[in-house]
């Protein structure tokens, strides 16, 4: 399952992308509990959306690993 | 609708496309690089986006601002990359037969981007730098 990263989520991972195993992580809130574990420093943020396919998804939305993720801490444009 | 992430901001290009005969009234709203944040002097911004669900996101909110007012034609430009004090990075164009829905939809558009749209922005001050609401 690959991550696509931006801004302060891509400085703490230190990667535009990360790979994770898929094993387990079956929907968007496995994958933020394992992101927690992982990367501390996300707790921290203000808040951390989860994007599948191109659009905000919620916690009970299924991952099969097929999908493009993207981490979407606090936006700041304008 | 006009909707753009680009390397400078073309005013003249969001006016060319928003007017028009039909509506008297065109608002545009134009967001620069301030010289100060958080009682610090800034030196400069960078912006990232997450390209295709940024541009998707700006559509919904045009098509969003269209329904709710009646709106002639929209433009959304917004910069990626470096910017310095004074820079315009983002710029809105409304156009609509009367002022008052010009103004409220314009409003509604950049009010609307800074909370939906996946853009990031850095802010560097002299010594230190900070991505922009990241933290609370």
């Amino acid at each position: 399952m690959e991550i696509l990263l931006f801004g302060i989520t891509r400085e703490i991972v230190g990667s535009s992308r990360l790979d994770i195993p898929a094993a387990g992580i079956t929907d968007v809130a496995a994958l933020r509990s394992w992101l927690k574990v992982q990367y501390p420093q996300f707790g921290g943020l203000s808040s951390l959306a989860v994007a599948v396919n191109g659009e905000y998804a919620d916690d009970r939305h299924a991952l099969n690993g097929q999908e493009e993720i993207a981490l979407i801490p606090p936006v700041s444009g304008g | 609708m006009l909707i753009e992430l680009t390397d400078h901001i073309d005013l003249n290009r969001v006016y060319e496309y928003v007017q028009s005969a039909e509506a008297g009234g065109q608002t545009f709203f134009v967001g620069t690089v301030r010289n100060h944040a958080h009682g610090k002097e800034v030196i400069k911004l960078t912006f990232e986006a997450y390209e295709p669900m940024a541009l998707a996101e700006m559509r919904k909110i045009a098509v969003q601002a269209t329904a709710q007012w009646p709106v002639h034609a929209l433009a959304i430009q917004h910069v990626l990359g470096e910017r310095q004090v004074g820079e315009a990075v983002v710029a809105i164009g409304v156009s609509c037969a009367h002022r008052q829905a010009a103004f409220e939809a314009c409003r509604f558009v950049i009010d609307t981007l800074k909370t939906t749209v996946p853009i990031w922005k850095k802010e560097f001050y002299k010594d230190s730098s900070i991505w922009v609401n990241a933290h609370p």
